[in-house]
């Protein structure tokens, strides 16, 4: 995808949980239409870091803008309206709503015109979601509360979709539909942040690779180069 | 249970309902509108806390209030309309519901349980230590307000046939308003928030101000359940707003099942069905209310509207 004006800047970020400090001075620049992979062993700051971007956790200093914008401080719902959707580890699907409910209680109109995610455009890209429309949420599969939790982000008709480990726990051809979408919505122009295990799919779809330790940033480049030193990938990723 | 067959059985309890007081002897028929009464202060709690997940220990803050207020409007001038006795009611009791809710929704869970307690408990001993609140005593309602229809009709509140009317009237009105409700957008984001906030949040809603609009609805509700009682009884007292009736309406919430719109009718009617009988019994009645509601919690986790025969209904 052609890549141009930031949309998402991040510096000098810090963030702590009490007395610890979990982010250190992290700067980072997400441009629009860019996908990002945001790599890193467990506990190393990957969900603080998106949780601090949506708004769910306070910074401690530093900058967050969005479209040259300071976003620091406003609350989730603020930025959700303008334009940032994340979907979170573990999906949390509306379980007592159905499908349908699920979708509608998302849907927001965007400025894109024809770009723009509507209902219909939704369920064609998830025909799996179309069938079940009327299926309560607890009676979707793994695989199919990620494609819902997905398409329900889709219809806010974000600048920015964040997904955290978006094919955890799926069987590996549900994943690879899951994978599939993202290709869809990387094609489709939305600026995107992948948190990821499958370190091969990432550096596929990517523009870019990130990689955490210890609540810092010590890879930002692209994937090739990640790939092709296999010392780091092992040290950074245990891979 | 197909469609049909569901209009069927609404339309005969219905019908059953009307025809009751042609054969119900005056205290069943007083009964009955006491459990009516109470099936729409029950409702409007099951909105807080079954579809909002917000759970009251002041609700019914809401309820005593919206009595003394139409005691005192009927001290003021006697000749008040129904309607706008009820109007002013409700409409200062939303005013209590919203400044109760700007200050109880910015705490959550526990927090949020103790600060509805605490408010409702405020309202309770400044209630009780007031004269013109009439302390401890309360205040006598000696005419009721006149509730004549189009000058053609006029029902007498006192009658304990007409007031039955009145009540199963508001009850189905208030059903059919939280349904309409829940079915709304608004009430899948409430839905939403009950389940998962962050996430609602994370859609791009303000969950704050929908908490805040469901609890002044809420609180509304109650109003309306507060001023038929005062009307009913004849009589307001502190005891009104008194946590144990809050308590008692999260037992019947509870027992009937959160978060169906079915379950506020059942808990009540099963609840203060059980309690008359068991005081009938024996002195330790509420030893063995305490059983049922438990036996409830064990064997029917999801409360009396859970049960198959009533679930199978569809958005009941």
């Amino acid at each position: 995808m052609p890549v141009s004006d930031s949309l998402l800047t991040i510096s000098g970020l810090n963030v702590h949980y009490g007395l610890s400090h979990v982010l250190h001075e992290l700067s980072l620049d997400i441009k629009c239409g860019e996908t990002v992979a945001l790599m890193g062993r467990n506990g190393m700051g990957k969900t603080t870091l998106l949780k601090t971007l949506v708004g769910l956790l306070p910074s401690t200093s530093g900058l967050i803008k969005h479209l040259g914008q300071d976003t620091r401080g406003l609350p989730t719902h603020t930025l959700a309206r303008r334009g940032i959707a994340y979907v979170p580890e573990g999906r949390g699907i509306f379980k007592n709503l159905s499908v349908k409910e699920n979708l509608l209680l998302a849907a927001r109109p965007g400025v894109r015109g024809q770009k723009d995610w509507s209902f219909g455009r939704v369920l064609d890209s998830f025909p799996r979601l179309n069938e079940r429309l009327n299926h309560g949420g607890q009676q979707l599969s793994g695989g199919e509360q990620q494609m819902l939790s997905i398409g329900r982000a889709l219809l806010t008709n974000p600048d920015l979709l964040i997904l955290d480990e978006a094919t955890e726990g799926l069987a590996p051809l549900i994943a690879q539909d899951i994978w599939r979408i993202i290709d869809v919505i990387r094609q489709s122009g939305i600026s995107s942040v992948l948190v990821d295990k499958n370190f091969k799919a990432l550096a596929k779809l990517s523009d870019r690779s990130v990689v955490m330790v210890k609540g810092k940033i010590v890879f930002d480049g692209s994937p090739n180069h990640l790939i092709e030193n296999p010392l780091n990938l092992t040290k950074w990723l245990g891979v | 249970m197909g469609k049909n067959f569901k209009s069927l059985v609404i339309g005969f309890v219905l019908l059953s309902l009307m025809l009751f007081p042609f054969f119900g002897e005056r205290f069943y028929i007083q009964f009955a509108s006491k459990i009516l009464v109470m099936i729409i202060f029950v409702s409007s709690l099951n909105l807080l806390v079954g579809f909002t997940g917000l759970v009251s220990l002041g609700h019914a803050a809401f309820f005593g209030f919206a009595g003394y207020v139409l005691a005192i409007l009927m001290q003021v001038d006697s000749s008040t309309h129904f309607v706008t006795a009820l109007l002013i009611s409700i409409s200062c009791v939303g005013l209590l519901g919203l400044v109760f809710g700007v200050l109880v929704l910015r705490t959550k869970g526990i927090f949020f349980i103790m600060s509805t307690l605490a408010l409702g408990e405020m309202l309770f001993y400044f209630l009780h230590d007031t004269d013109f609140a009439g302390g401890s005593d309360g205040i006598y309602i000696y005419s009721r307000p006149n509730l004549s229809i189009f000058d053609f009709w006029d029902v007498d509140l006192a009658n304990a046939v007409h007031f039955y009317y009145v009540a199963l009237v508001f009850v189905c009105l208030t059903l059919i308003f939280i349904g309409r409700i829940i079915q709304s957008p608004f009430g899948r984001v409430i839905s939403g928030i009950r389940v998962n906030e962050h996430r609602t949040k994370a859609l791009g809603y303000n969950t704050y101000k929908f908490k805040l609009v469901c609890f002044v609805i809420a609180s509304m509700i109650a109003a309306v359940s507060g001023f038929l009682a005062a009307v009913q009884f004849g009589v307001v007292n502190p005891e009104m707003v008194g946590w144990h009736v809050s308590g008692h309406a999260l037992m019947m919430v509870i027992l009937g099942g959160k978060g169906a719109i079915l379950g506020p009718v059942l808990g009540t009617t099963t609840l203060m069905i059980t309690e008359e009988i068991f005081q009938m019994l024996t002195k330790h009645w509420q030893l063995l209310t305490g059983l049922v509601i438990v036996l409830v919690a064990l064997f029917f986790p999801n409360g009396l509207a859970g049960i198959r025969i009533f679930k199978k209904g569809g958005s009941m």
